[in-house]
């Protein structure tokens, strides 16, 4: 572990949170390529930590770890520590689909399945439990009221969830992740193919979300950390260079790098 | 213009259009001989006998029952044995191979079945399936068709598979779902339009089929329904009736040319409209 490429501890006393997912000493590698550096970082129960960053510094990358979503590709593989709740989640022995169920992920194009918009949700949680149809209905309700978008799909639930806007398409996929009660959602850049107004919701809705669940969000618009974020991570070539709360990012960084990044100098 | 360059390039798309042209009107106007004479002579073959009536010796008024019936049998016979092979083959190269060198290799075997030719594919069978019984039958005519028809299922249900964006494969991944669930009902389900063309081109493909079924189902002048036994078929009565000195029986051959013709035509076009709704989505 190597100086520059620490992580500041954030100069916070006041808040006790727990730390929900710890990242300690964490390289990745495509193939040969070091995609990260020695990270190391904390997130915090029930609080939104935003990724900020120039392209290709690893950033969704990082959150690729926090799923296991790099394994479905060979060749790329992690060094290092990532506990969520204590436990290892690299390691070997993991249940990858457990803890897919534990660490929830909302993409940055809209995935519906090829399915109707009640299946879409059903779905994922006939994955976990058998209930009854009354029950069911229920459970596809209160996450589609979850996620703000029951009003506009309640008359329509048989429709293919192809047949939904964008806008509507990404929150019915993040409806379909809440659905299956995760501890932690993972966000990579879910507004970046939408519109304002549609973003606009997006960001309403995470913050939200964020009272039940541990929350990260890989973002390219900084406006949209600093609305969401209690915490942001500045990195760069998949470094860690900067971790604070999302204020002193944006009002006081202390690095000049994330300086320059934030004021707009480069990136 | 005045640009002599220019105007030197125009002439020669000129040409080359109407080349392009010709060649095109060339084969197409073969194309429509071919159906004029099909639909021409094959009317006039055309009566309620066609389907009531199995094939009888000259002098006799004879339909095409047996060939009809035993064309269904055997297709299906090939169609049950060789999708759920086709599909799943298709399914490893497109889903579990991937990049491994194994999928390599089948997909190379594949190709090379896919334009093997038919009657080796039929010979092949007949040392299999035919010599150690010691009779022909309609089943070995069925797995000879299943051998023509499987490659086409593998080859289409690998291309529409790899249409699949990965990022739906991720999300239903993100889900925790495991790959095999991934690939039933979200993989298959985004492409299921897909899946069938393959299907029904395959069906095509081995509903017209001869040289296969020479040496396994032999053909067969009774109506019979029995599998193990030789069975006749559209190609194989096409085949032999053509060949034939009595007009009645020439007559028949044109009415199951078209009878076959007509079959395939229906398969690919509903496999084209299908297809065409896959891709647009």
């Amino acid at each position: 572990m190597t100086d520059h490429t620490t992580a500041q501890k954030p100069a916070l006393s006041s808040n006790s949170a727990k730390e929900k997912i710890s990242i300690r000493g964490l390289n990745f590698y495509y193939g040969q390529t070091r995609a990260l550096k020695e990270v190391n970082l904390g997130l915090n129960e029930g609080e939104v930590t935003a990724f900020i960053g120039p392209s290709g510094c690893g950033k969704s990358t990082l959150l690729r770890i926090l799923n296991r979503m790099y394994d479905l590709y060979p060749g790329q593989r992690a060094e290092g520590e990532v506990l969520l709740d204590g436990e290892n989640i690299l390691s070997k022995s993991l249940d990858l689909n457990l803890l897919r169920s534990r660490v929830g992920m909302v993409f940055q194009k809209p995935t519906p399945f090829p399915m109707s918009i009640y299946d879409n949700i059903a779905f994922g949680i006939r994955l976990y439990e058998k209930l009854p149809k009354s029950e069911m209905d229920g459970r596809v309700e209160s996450a589609l009221k979850r996620s703000a978008i029951w009003n506009e799909v309640k008359d329509k639930l048989q429709a293919s969830g192809l047949s939904l806007s964008g806008g509507q398409q990404q929150r019915l996929c993040i409806a379909r992740t809440v659905a299956i009660k995760p501890e932690v959602i993972l966000f990579d850049e879910p507004c970046s193919a939408l519109d304002p107004i549609s973003t606009a919701k997006i960001e309403e809705l995470i913050d939200e979300l964020a009272s039940d669940y541990t929350i990260a969000i890989v973002t390219h618009n900084m406006q949209q950390a600093a609305r969401v974020s209690r915490y942001t991570a500045f990195m760069y070539l998949g470094e860690m260079v900067e971790f604070n709360l999302t204020d002193s990012i944006f009002t006081a960084p202390r690095d000049k790098r994330t300086q320059d990044y934030v004021t707009g100098r480069f990136g | 213009m005045a640009n002599p360059l220019y105007a030197g390039r125009r002439r020669r798309n000129a040409i080359w259009t109407t080349l392009a042209y010709a060649a095109t009107a060339f084969g197409l106007a073969w194309l429509v001989l071919i159906l004029a004479a099909l639909i021409w002579k094959g009317l006039e073959g055309m009566s309620l006998d066609l389907f009531t009536k199995s094939t009888a010796p000259p002098g006799v008024v004879g339909g095409l029952l047996n060939s009809i019936v035993g064309s269904l049998i055997q297709t299906g016979i090939g169609l049950a044995i060789g999708a759920p092979l086709g599909i799943l083959a298709g399914t490893y190269l497109a889903e579990y191979g991937r990049n491994s060198r194994l999928a390599t290799v089948v997909r190379f075997i594949n190709d090379i079945l896919l334009s093997a030719p038919s009657i080796v594919v039929g010979l092949f069978i007949y040392e299999l399936l035919v010599v150690p019984v010691g009779h022909f039958s309609a089943l070995a005519g069925g797995v000879a068709l299943a051998v023509i028809g499987a490659p086409i299922m593998v080859r289409t249900t690998e291309d529409m598979l790899n249409l699949v964006p990965n990022q739906l494969r991720e999300a239903a991944s993100a889900l925790g779902m495991p790959q095999s669930l991934v690939i039933r009902h979200v993989a298959y389900k985004a492409v299921r339009a897909g899946l069938v063309t393959g299907v029904l081109l395959a069906i095509a493909r081995m509903t017209g089929e001869t040289a296969p079924l020479i040496f396994t189902a032999l053909g067969n002048s009774l109506f019979t329904v029995n599998p193990t036994g030789p069975m006749s078929s559209l190609p194989l009565i096409i085949y032999e009736f053509a060949r034939s000195p009595y007009a009645e029986q020439q007559k028949l051959a044109w009415a199951g040319a078209l009878l076959l013709t007509f079959a395939v035509l229906v398969l690919s076009i509903s496999a084209r409209a299908l297809s065409a709704q896959t891709q647009q989505r």
